[in-house]
């Protein structure tokens, strides 16, 4: 097993709030500049800590969206109903605002380009954060390490990161895009309209064979279902990784 | 000094509650799922429990055996590293008191493993005295196996990482050593109310 550098404690740090944008309805991604930041690896995440005036704080964690060669850091965050953290984020949040945050945490849900492939990227809604950040280092990286991400989003207004993943996908030596949209699709949609399961696992995804590394991130129930599937494909458990989050949350 | 975040109010959990709730969580009813990797799912026939040492397997049991161990109700808080904190959980499980019994040891820590190659370091002193169990019920139903069934070792002082799904058994050592998460920047002891969440907090 992999050791962690041994560092310092994790301190708390401020990150200026310099861009916002908007990805779909419900999704936003918050682009900080963040003097102190030392850096990351792609799938890591941050905690952020927000006080109130009188003192009262909260504090969630949120993937990495950025690839670690962007000199800023990106987030990208989902309000959730009646989510403390979440709604403040992409309701009320401003350009110039400050975030305290303190990070990279996580070193077992990570891919740097040298750690090869073939790779297999499966995200169920806005667990599709930290595999942007995988396919944005690839792509940073110059990497040609075949790539396949499977996104399951309700809906085509609903896909984070839409125009970026076309343009990837379409660049030479990109990473190859298969969308399944489960509940909505726009007229004269041709792609998969369900869930992601071991049916369509088995036409889109890397033979077991040729050996790839996997990470699964979305809702609990579909980490389990798509981890499951891959495991009767015939994946090592070892190597599918998984990050989920649950029904609750902030 | 913190930052003051303008325009944030947040959602303040009641006063009651407020005392039990360790620093940084926050109140959840439901029952988040984390692990790194797929569920394993062993058939109760293959699945064993055993009391290493680093030497040699000291006990070992059958899942028959496990289940005809004294067994007690626990209802407790949890808290995740991940800030989610749920109250009043009610389990049943085996206390390590029970399954170290007439073992014969002077291990200072333990190694937990699991199914999966998960792994948590853990002081015994830590699990010893009514602090720990290997829980198999959960709400009065059997633990469902993405909540770390047939068997999860409970451990509900600290974070929840450390109550190890899926456990399989430990291995008793005579010093401190990281486990899984331990090895990824995850402080070694994980004491929810001293908010030890990452290695040097």
């Amino acid at each position: 097993m992999a050791r962690a550098a041994v560092r310092g404690r994790l301190n708390w740090t401020l990150g200026e709030v310099v861009e916002l944008i908007d990805e779909t309805p419900r999704v936003r991604s918050i682009v900080l500049d963040v003097p102190d930041w030392p850096g990351h690896r792609a799938g890591q995440h941050v905690d952020l800590r927000l006080t109130a005036e009188d003192g009262y704080q909260a504090q969630r964690s949120y993937s990495i969206a950025s690839s670690p060669e962007d000199a800023r850091l990106t987030i990208t965050v989902e309000g959730l109903p009646d989510g403390e953290v979440s709604e403040y984020l992409v309701g009320e949040l401003r350009r110039g605002d400050k975030l305290e945050l303190r990070g990279p945490i996580g070193g077992f849900f990570v891919w740097e380009a040298v750690s090869g492939g073939p790779l297999l990227l499966v995200s169920g809604g806005s667990g599709i954060v930290p595999l942007m950040s995988m396919l944005r280092h690839r792509e940073a990286a110059d990497a040609t390490i075949p790539t396949k991400l499977v996104s399951s989003s309700r809906s085509w207004d609903e896909v984070i990161y839409r125009d970026e993943l076309e343009r990837l996908a379409a660049a030479a030596n990109g990473p190859e895009v298969i969308h399944t949209l489960t509940r909505s699709q726009p007229p004269g949609w041709t792609g998969y309209a369900r869930r992601v399961d071991g049916a369509m696992l088995a036409e889109v995804a890397w033979a077991a064979s040729s050996m790839p590394m996997t990470f699964v991130c979305g809702p609990t129930s579909f980490v389990e279902s798509v981890a499951a599937a891959l495991v009767l494909l015939g994946y090592p458990a070892t190597s599918v990784k998984t990050e989920r989050f649950g029904p609750t949350g902030g | 000094m913190a930052y003051i975040s303008r325009g944030f109010r947040g959602k303040r959990a009641k006063e009651r509650e407020d005392a039990r709730l360790p620093p940084g969580q926050y109140l959840v009813d439901g029952f988040p799922v984390l692990s790194a990797g797929p569920t394993p799912h062993t058939p109760l026939d293959e699945w064993t429990f055993s009391v290493d040492d680093e030497a040699a397997t000291l006990k070992t049991w059958s899942w028959e055996q496990f289940r005809a161990l004294p067994s007690e109700e626990i209802r407790v808080d949890i808290s995740c590293v991940t800030k989610w904190t749920k109250l009043d959980t009610a389990w049943e499980g085996v206390a390590i008191d029970t399954l170290l019994e007439g073992v014969e040891h002077r291990a200072t820590h333990l190694m937990a493993f699991s199914d999966g190659d998960y792994t948590t370091n853990l002081p015994v002193e830590d699990v010893l005295d009514g602090k720990a169990w290997v829980a198999f019920a959960y709400d009065g139903q059997p633990l469902e196996a993405e909540h770390g069934g047939p068997a999860r070792l409970l451990v509900p002082h600290l974070y929840f990482w450390k109550s190890a799904k899926w456990v399989r058994g430990f291995r008793l050592m005579d010093h401190d050593e990281p486990g899984f998460w331990e090895s990824y920047g995850y402080h070694i002891y994980g004491d929810p109310w001293r908010e030890q969440r990452y290695a040097g907090d």
